[in-house]
């Protein structure tokens, strides 16, 4: 079955981006495909690479970098989302005039577009969050 | 048009103490865009966002709730309200926007789309939709 997943919840605060880590990942392991994972409302925030959790927890950031690394994931974060809550890329970083970026690798900052186009081209569209 | 979905919206939420209500709007829009057959649900706290007459200059933020009124230019045809959720809040359909509706190509027009309904009317609304984004 073809999934795309949205996370509409940041991490540590909220169990739902775990849970979607969880089950995209469990997906994936069973042979399914996942179209694309796209971060909304506060999930935008699992999009930053400066997160920095203590040792001995879960990296919820890396957890989905690692994942995209070995299964090509697409993880797309909205823009709107994004602008509103500082998370940058280069491109966003020139247009808005600000000094630095943090998206983490294998993130990619793009419109709500994305997101419907994944609930039209996949089978499943599963939301996490409250 | 044959190969669109049926998007359904289920707005779960207050319009202002959390983003969901607005930042779901802005999904709405895209969608429409997109040229899905969307509908919207409204159901618990979620049935404020349709009241009328809301002020917001006491708390500083933006009053979307006009953009509500401008769905039916977006082709959205139906908006339901969950008739117990009105009910447990002391609200009945006349505190609640009216929504327009006209079909450009037919002129068929319709006064108003929302439309409140029961439970298993709900429940009915869910199983027909392809895709549900909850808010």
């Amino acid at each position: 079955m073809k999934f795309s997943i949205q996370v509409n919840e940041g991490p540590y605060q909220h169990q739902a981006s775990d849970s979607a880590y969880q089950f995209t990942k469990a997906a994936l392991e069973k042979g399914h495909e996942c179209f694309r994972v796209f971060f909304y409302h506060d999930g935008v925030l699992n999009g930053t690479r400066l997160t920095t959790p203590p040792q001995d927890d879960r990296n919820i950031v890396n957890n989905w970098v690692e994942l995209a690394e070995k299964y090509d994931l697409d993880l797309v974060v909205c823009v709107a989302a994004a602008q509103r809550r500082g998370i940058v890329d280069d491109g966003e970083a020139e247009r808005n005039g600000k000094d630095a970026t943090n998206i983490a690798p294998r993130f990619r900052i793009s419109g709500l577009g994305q997101l419907v186009e994944a609930a039209i081209q996949s089978d499943r569209l599963v939301v996490f969050g409250d | 048009m044959s190969d669109a979905k049926n998007f359904m919206f289920l707005n779960r939420r207050a319009p202002y103490g959390t983003i969901y209500a607005w930042e779901s709007l802005e999904v709405v829009l895209i969608a429409a865009a997109f040229e899905q057959n969307v509908s919207l649900m409204f159901i618990d706290d979620g049935v404020y966002q349709l009241t009328k007459g809301q002020d917001t200059t006491g708390i500083g933020m933006k009053n979307f709730s006009p953009t509500y009124r401008t769905l039916g230019d977006y082709e959205v045809r139906h908006m339901y309200v969950d008739k117990a959720s009105l009910e447990a809040r002391g609200l009945t359909a006349d505190d609640l926007v009216e929504v327009e509706w006209e079909d450009w190509e037919t002129e068929e027009t319709v006064d108003n789309i929302v439309e409140v309904v029961d439970s298993d009317r709900v429940a009915e609304l869910l199983e027909e939709s392809d895709v549900v984004f909850s808010f």
